[in-house]
């Protein structure tokens, strides 16, 4: 109980005084003159709109991510206690003053700043040394691209620091895995992997490559673990499960977290409702829900209805007719029926409204009780303010002569009969005598004569169609597709027979009290679904860029110029250190094949840990500069330069990696060249087959082939940790004292029996071939 | 072992090789565990069964081919009507018999054997293959099928050979051909006149060849071996040449001649020496051999297609040179530009044509109202252009001036012949791409302002250097506004009357889009010289119609608001395609896989799933397993692999692909996943004959299993033949139809 009254208490800190100094100048770099300049640069414009949508809790619609990263933004904008008003409409536009421009750019400069002492980490947790660890993250910290793009609101820094986290806390996780699986620092790191991996994907999709990654390092330090004989099933079981949860479950519930948050927050209607369906419009403030409150849910015979396609495309619109017939000849000498138009128009109007009706009875009025109509039944729709039938015949429709016409009838007794019958097909019902409900139902409209279905096909009419959407009859329906369903909207139950009355009624609002909730899943499902579908047109710019032009740096971006002053600030990077890296790159994808090469014929030129952690160091930086660059080659949108710079930080980190490995293997051959190699090789070294030794980088490469005499000795009992035994001496003057456990060896057995054969050791070594 | 499962049919997997190549299987478990197990295993196959083996292979094998031959052959003449895409390839074919020049998003090979089989079967070229149901009448189009019926029934004896090798084992060498033969969609796709079955024929034959060079590893550089090795390049370059899909059998051909040339690289009692012949023995094969056949195969085809025709407007001014018929064909204009010459100019972009204008203003509110410039697709008198200095209006071609070359960087005016006014620009935007600036023609006379100057540059040229007709690459350059004169690609309204929009690109990257070529040139002062001098080489045509081929690829785009076959729906058999005829008094053929092969096959993958991962899971456990378990582990793993592979080779790039896709795109596909699940059943069922070993009628299960799939496949054939056979009378939701009942998914349309 009193135990501390017994001993002293001792507190033992250790501060790593490289981190605190790299933080220190990371922060000064990126927080200096923060403020400056105070007018809107480059894609603020862009970001910034979201900020005030955020800010005044008014539903957006942003296609081209996740919504975590600007809802970091608008934290800062949160903080600094920004109203949201701000006009958002030009690069260069001053900031009025309640615009806290400092702690709106505040988040993403501190995570530029925090990702200079992580890539040291990263480095000295790959197993190099500090010397190594201290020029990356001095890299990163003078790379004026990554400081230009952090001290803006932009996302690319709050991207690079969670590829940056998700990379260092799995190399913690699996160096804490030897030593102490599943103790706490284990699980922490292993959960916080997943959380920054969700956190990459939640700023950008392109952070899922990075994410994809990161899984790949893992299922291969995980099928190593399978390999290791020496746990038990059920540990090994355990290990799978708790990488699954954190790598893959808990990824996908922070995922859902941030939609969930951004839908908790942006609770009012605003201007891109109308991508939305109807349903998700009734689900916010204001707007759509305003006008649907109240409606009665069962739509009856009687019922004044608007009808909202489902698929949005181009544009949302309503089914519509007004007074205009279709020409009786087209431009193309095509005839047509002359009948009433029937469009899809994407704004509010009168001539949106259409009553259902039944054809057994002249009624245009709700009974009382009302008579809901159910999937199956066949029903007219009368046109509100024309009082047509729609109707559609074996006619070519104007601009798809492949699809019927779609008209309101018109008698002209010209021996074309009304065919006004349409069959109800609720699309997503529950069971066959489901009702039709407002918002909920999507439907179809089958043609009781023809079984045409009501299709808009989507291409604007010529003038004389007033430039609205063409409607079809589509006859082959293949299978299910948006552009043939159809809901309603605005409903209400029509009260009076006179066409006159009718008419003011039409015009009149609607009425309002019931608020439709969606879950959250079908929200967030048709948020995303939409996000991901919404096509961008594909705009030129001035600063676009291809990727090839991106390595050598043949592009910038110019972000921002003073109108007076000409004070400007450049997106363009370091060219001495984007070209060293491409070229540590370069070397480093020739020395791994070149070893690659001579480890399958048996000359190992580095000692197995050395060899894993210079396979894992490429794997993550090497493998992170591919997989974050070459996936843009076959993206479609606009690109800049400043995509690269995730690949870019990567692409950094390995530059020292590269450097200290040349100084410390490869010069060293170099001056081994003068000294005889058996001086450092136990005995029997160099009884090697002369072929191999031809192909090496000369003679005095250490050959880890067994020797005769080892076979002899009964090589097939040779035990691993032997090896190590041999190779774990230090072996360069610039080598570091702590010898570290060789990373990435997971689970290797001591006691595991070597393959057969006289090649043994090396050969088991290579079987392991681990990252 | 168990006792003789398979009916006597098989004997067993582990067998020691026989004949000149041995078994992969066996090869892959390794000499010693192969002695061990066969020292092990009590009952060995007799002597006298093993004399009957090699007659009753035949057998099986003349079987297999006969029912396939058979099935395809079956009413081949039915419907004598165009049928879907015949109305391409059929016309493509009588192109070459005609030899008329066209363009074809896919390389020509497939086509050409087309051609050629109807030229060899009397087919004279004459039927116009307009469009889908015209009858064919006294045409002679049976050889045209017969010979794409051939190829298709080649391709069940390909894969039952191909399972065989790699499983060692009959039964599910029978299977695979069973489902092959079976499958409704295979034998629809084999019986008219189409690529895929050509395409197929090649996958399945380079697959097979693959296979049976691997087997004959142990023996490199025998005779067998070049063979198959050679055979493999062939297929190959055959695979490529009919449709780009090749590409991913050569993919996975690479695929495992990488692994197996690592294989061989590790392998210490091997030489350098002896590794590096390996290397330029499949190198020959394997990239120069097919590479060489792909090449000539366009030889031929540039070769056979001589006269003009309706591909000509797709390619280069230069490559129409050859066409004759074309107007390039022999002609003859002054090579390099000078003053005053007149010419047309090109946009180096396909299909949009040459830079046009015409006495029409821009209409009120577009722009400036001056006069209309576009480009036009046919050839126009309002195409011509004068080149002028732009700061003299002096006539040029008055014969006291001394000739004045146009030289790369000039500035110069371009008049436009007919109505004498100047290309102009300025800062108003263009009638579409609203960040460009406007085009129009300017000035009275040829006299206009500084907005009429234009530098002209060829594209990586040094200064002063002349240019070229058709050859040179140029770009017009705005002398005050510093845009590029570019073709937007857009349609005008009708106020433009529909040619397409020319605009000046203030974004100076160089596209296609703002790159021109002179083409006509007139000019009576300078001497004439053949075209010829400018015809392209042989490697400038291969490459200019790869690109004018991926471009018309990548074009086939679907349009909005059209349901369109997705990837995911293939597998499951979500929906056919209707070859003939919609309604109940035509004769309908419809697409479709056999439900039962294709669900069936579905399944297999998902059971191999999950039956590879428990094996590999278990030997990196380094579970010791009986030794008749591990050797069907290994066939498993490393036949079962190399199909697996196959299939998602041939599957999963369609997901990444922009272009319209349609439902035959997966048959290639489905013939790996077909393989799969013939070997899969028989290891499972073996697995379960051995499991059971302690029964009494345990040797039965894996031959009743065998069996009943077998009939249970012949038994869904019957039921679904009339998809593939043609069908006429009501649709399948009449009880009277021969589809009554039959409609499984709601999304089958017959």
């Amino acid at each position: 109980m009193l135990g501390f009254l017994q001993r002293p208490v001792v507190v033992t800190a250790d501060i790593n005084l490289n981190v605190v100094a790299l933080t220190a100048v990371g922060l000064l770099s990126r927080l200096w003159q923060l403020a400056y300049p105070r007018a809107v640069v480059f894609d603020e414009v862009y970001y910034g709109q979201y900020i005030s949508f955020y800010m005044k809790r008014i539903f957006f619609f942003d296609g081209s991510g996740p919504p975590f990263g600007h809802m970091l933004l608008a934290l800062g904008g949160y903080l600094g206690g920004f109203d949201g008003n701000f006009l958002w409409n030009r690069i260069g536009a001053e900031y009025s003053t309640n615009v806290p421009v400092w702690s709106l750019r505040l988040l993403p400069a501190l995570a530029g700043a925090l990702s200079v002492p992580m890539a040291y980490q990263i480095v000295w947790e790959l197993g190099f040394s500090h010397c190594a660890a201290v020029g990356a993250a001095l890299l990163i910290l003078i790379e004026n691209a990554l400081i230009t793009q952090s001290r803006l609101m932009l996302l690319e820094s709050a991207l690079i620091f969670f590829n940056l986290l998700a990379v260092l806390s799995y190399l913690k996780f699996s160096n804490s895995q030897k030593h102490g699986p599943f103790s706490p620092s284990w699980w922490f790191w292993l959960v916080l992997t997943g959380v920054a991996c969700a956190c990459a994907v939640g700023i950008k999709y392109v952070g899922v490559f990075t994410y994809l990654l990161v899984l790949g390092v893992a299922a291969v330090h995980a099928w190593h673990l399978i390999g290791d004989q020496t746990l038990s099933n059920v540990r090994v079981l355990c290990h799978l499960l708790a990488r699954a949860v954190a790598l893959l479950v808990i990824p996908v519930l922070v995922y859902l977290l941030f939609f969930y948050v951004h839908l908790l927050v942006l609770c009012r209607s605003g201007p891109h409702d109308q991508i939305m369906s109807s349903a998700f419009q009734a689900s916010l403030e204001g707007g759509l829900a305003r006008i649907t409150q109240g409606q009665p849910l069962e739509v009856a015979y009687g019922s004044q209805v608007t009808l909202k396609n489902a698929f949005g495309q181009p544009v949302p619109c309503w089914l519509h007719s007004h007074q205009s017939t279709y020409p009786v000849i087209y431009e193309n000498g095509r005839g047509s029926s002359h009948q009433q138009q029937v469009t899809c128009y994407p704004f509010k109007d009168v001539n949106n409204w259409w009553i259902v009706k039944d054809p057994g009875r002249h009624q245009l009025v709700v009974n009382n009780p009302p008579r809901p109509v159910r999937h199956g039944d066949v029903v007219q729709l009368v046109h509100g303010m024309t009082t047509r039938l729609l109707n559609t015949h074996d006619v070519a429709a104007p601009l798809s002569p492949h699809s019927q016409e779609v008209s309101c009838y018109i008698d002209y007794n010209v021996s074309m009969p009304a065919q006004n019958l349409w069959r109800l097909d609720i699309v997503n019902r529950e069971s066959d005598t489901d009702v039709w409900k407002t918002i909920l139902s999507e439907v179809r409209f089958v043609h009781v004569n023809t079984s045409a279905i009501l299709k808009l096909s989507g291409a604007p009419l010529p003038d004389w169609g007033f430039r609205q959407l063409e409607v079809v009859g589509e006859q082959l329906s293949r299978g299910y597709h948006g552009s043939t369903v159809w809901s309603v909207e605005e409903h209400r139950y029509g009260r009076s027979q006179e066409q006159k009355e009718r008419e003011l009624e039409l015009h009149s609002p609607t009425q309002t009290d019931v608020s439709r909730n969606l879950s959250f899943m079908a929200r967030f499902s048709e948020l995303q679904w939409r996000m991901l579908t919404v096509r961008s047109d594909d705009s030129e710019h001035k600063y676009s860029s291809t990727p090839l032009d991106w390595v050598m740096l043949d592009t910038n971006i110019a972000y921002w110029l003073h109108p007076r002053t000409s004070a400007q600030i450049h997106l363009l990077g370091n060219i001495v250190i984007w070209a060293s890296a491409s070229l540590a790159t370069l070397v480093y994808a020739l020395l791994f094949i070149w070893y690659l090469f001579r480890r399958r014929r048996r000359v190992c030129d580095l000692p197995e840990d050395c060899w894993l952690r210079w396979a894992l160091a490429g794997a993550l930086c090497a493998g992170g500069w591919a997989v974050n660059y070459v996936p843009f080659f076959m993206m479609e949108k606009t690109l800049f330069l400043y995509h690269y710079l995730p690949a870019l930080t990567f692409q950094i980190l390995l530059l020292p990696v590269v450097l200290e490995h040349i100084s410390d293997h490869l010069c060293r051959y170099g001056a081994l060249a003068a000294t005889p190699p058996w001086g450092y090789g136990s005995r029997g070294v160099l009884n090697g087959d002369s072929s191999v030794m031809q192909m090496g980088l000369g003679s005095q490469a250490r050959l880890c082939r067994g020797s005769e005499d080892e076979a002899n000795e009964g090589c097939r009992e040779r035990k691993v940790a032997d090896v190590h035994g041999r190779w774990g001496r230090p072996f360069g003057p610039g080598e570091r004292q702590e010898q570290r456990e060789g990373e990435g060896n997971v689970g290797r057995d001591p006691e595991q029996p070597v393959a057969r054969g006289r090649t043994a050791w090396c050969m088991a070594e290579i079987n392991q071939e681990a990252l | 072992m168990p006792p003789a499962v398979g009916g006597g049919l098989a004997g067993s997997e582990l067998r020691p090789r026989r004949g000149r190549c041995g078994s992969q299987a066996a090869r892959a478990v390794g000499p010693d565990v192969a002695t061990e197990a066969t020292a092990r295993s009590p009952k060995r196959p007799a002597p006298s069964s093993r004399r009957f083996e090699a007659p009753g292979r035949w057998a099986l094998l003349a079987l297999v081919t006969l029912m396939s031959f058979a099935t395809r052959f079956h009413r081949l003449d039915q419907p004598p009507h165009i049928c879907w895409d015949e109305t391409h390839f059929g016309k493509m074919g009588s192109y070459y018999i005609n030899r008329t020049f066209f363009f074809d998003v896919h390389p020509p090979l497939g086509k050409m054997l087309i051609g050629l089989a109807g030229h060899l079967s009397g087919y004279d070229g004459t039927f116009l293959f307009q469009k889908p149901g015209d009858e064919y009448e006294h045409h002679s189009y049976l050889g045209m099928r017969g010979f794409c019926a051939f190829l298709g029934a080649l391709l069940i004896p390909f894969a039952y050979l191909t399972v065989l090798e790699l499983s060692q084992s009959l039964p599910a060498a029978l299977l695979t051909a069973a489902l092959l033969t079976f499958d409704t969609g295979c034998l629809t796709l084999s019986q008219y006149i189409l690529l895929d079955p050509i395409l197929m024929f090649f996958i399945m034959a380079a697959m097979l060849s693959m296979v049976k060079y691997n087997s004959c590893a142990n023996r490199p550089f025998s005779a067998p071996w070049w063979l198959w090795l050679s055979l493999t390049g062939v297929n190959l370059a055959g695979a490529l040449g009919v449709k780009f899909v090749g590409l991913f059998i050569i993919l996975q051909v690479g695929w495992n001649t990488v692994s197996d040339l690592w294989h061989l690289f590790g392998d210490l009692s091997l030489s350098m020496v002896t590794v590096g012949k390996h290397l330029t023995a499949r190198i020959l094969c394997l990239i120069v051999l097919p590479l060489a056949l792909y090449t000539a195969t366009y030889a031929v085809h540039f070769m056979v297609l001589n006269r003009s025709g309706p591909g000509d407007g797709f390619f280069s001014s230069a490559f129409q040179a050859r066409l004759s018929g074309n107007n390039l064909h022999n002609a003859s204009i002054p090579e390099h530009l000078a003053y005053g010459s007149v010419i047309t100019v090109k946009s180096a972009r396909m299909a949009v044509g040459y830079l046009h204008s015409h006495g029409h203003l821009y209409p009120e509110g577009i722009g400036a109202r001056q006069q209309q410039v576009t480009t036009y697709l046919h050839k126009d008198y309002n195409n011509l252009w004068i080149i002028k200095k732009h700061n003299t209006n002096s006539d040029p071609l008055d014969p006291s001036l001394p000739v004045e070359f146009v030289r790369h960087g000039d500035v110069i005016r371009l008049e436009h012949k007919e109505t004498s006014r100047n290309l102009h620009s300025h800062y108003h935007e263009a009638p579409l791409t609203r960040k460009h600036y406007q085009v129009t023609g300017y000035g009275i006379n040829g006299t206009g302002d500084s907005n009429d100057f234009w530098r002209i540059e060829v594209v990586n040229r040094k200064f002063g250097n002349r240019i070229k007709v058709l050859r040179s690459r140029i770009r017009l350059i705005h002398l005050v506004t510093g845009c590029v004169l570019g073709s937007s690609g857009k349609v005008l309204p009708k106020w433009g009357w529909e040619q397409l929009e020319v605009t000046c690109t203030p974004y100076l990257k160089e596209t296609l889009n703002s790159i021109w070529n002179v083409e006509d040139h007139i000019n009576p002062k300078l001497p004439n010289i053949s075209l010829d001098v400018l015809q392209p080489s042989f490697p400038e045509i291969m490459l200019e119609a790869h690109m004018v081929m991926i471009r018309g690829n990548n074009g086939l785009k679907p349009k909005d608001n059209e349901f369109t076959s997705k990837p995911w729906h293939w597998p499951i058999n979500y929906q056919g395609l209707r070859f003939s005829g919609i309604n109940d008094t035509d004769f309908r053929v419809y697409l479709l896989g056999n439900p039962v092969v294709w669900w069936l096959n579905l399944l297999s993958i998902a059971l191999y799933l999950l039956s590879g991962s428990i094996f590999a899971v278990a030997l990196q456990r380094g579970a010791r397993l009986p030794a008749e378990v591990e050797g069907l582990s290994q066939v498993l793993l490393q036949g079962g692999g190399q199909l697996l592979l196959g299939w998602m080779m041939h599957y999963f790039p369609f997901f990444l692909m922009g272009r319209i896709l349609y439902f035959h795109h997966y048959f290639p596909a489905m013939l790996f996943s077909s393989m799969l699940t013939g070997l899969l059943w028989d290891i499972l069922l073996r697995l379960c004959a051995w499991s059971l070993a302690s029964f009494s009628l345990a040797g039965h299960v894996h031959t009743l299993g065998i069996l009943s799939l077998l009939l249970g496949i012949a038994y869904s054939f019957y039921l679904f033949h009339p998809l593939a056979y043609g069908m006429v009378g009501p649709l399948a939701q009449d009880p009277r139809s021969p589809m009554a009942g039959l409609r499984w998914l709601e999304s089958w349309d017959f």
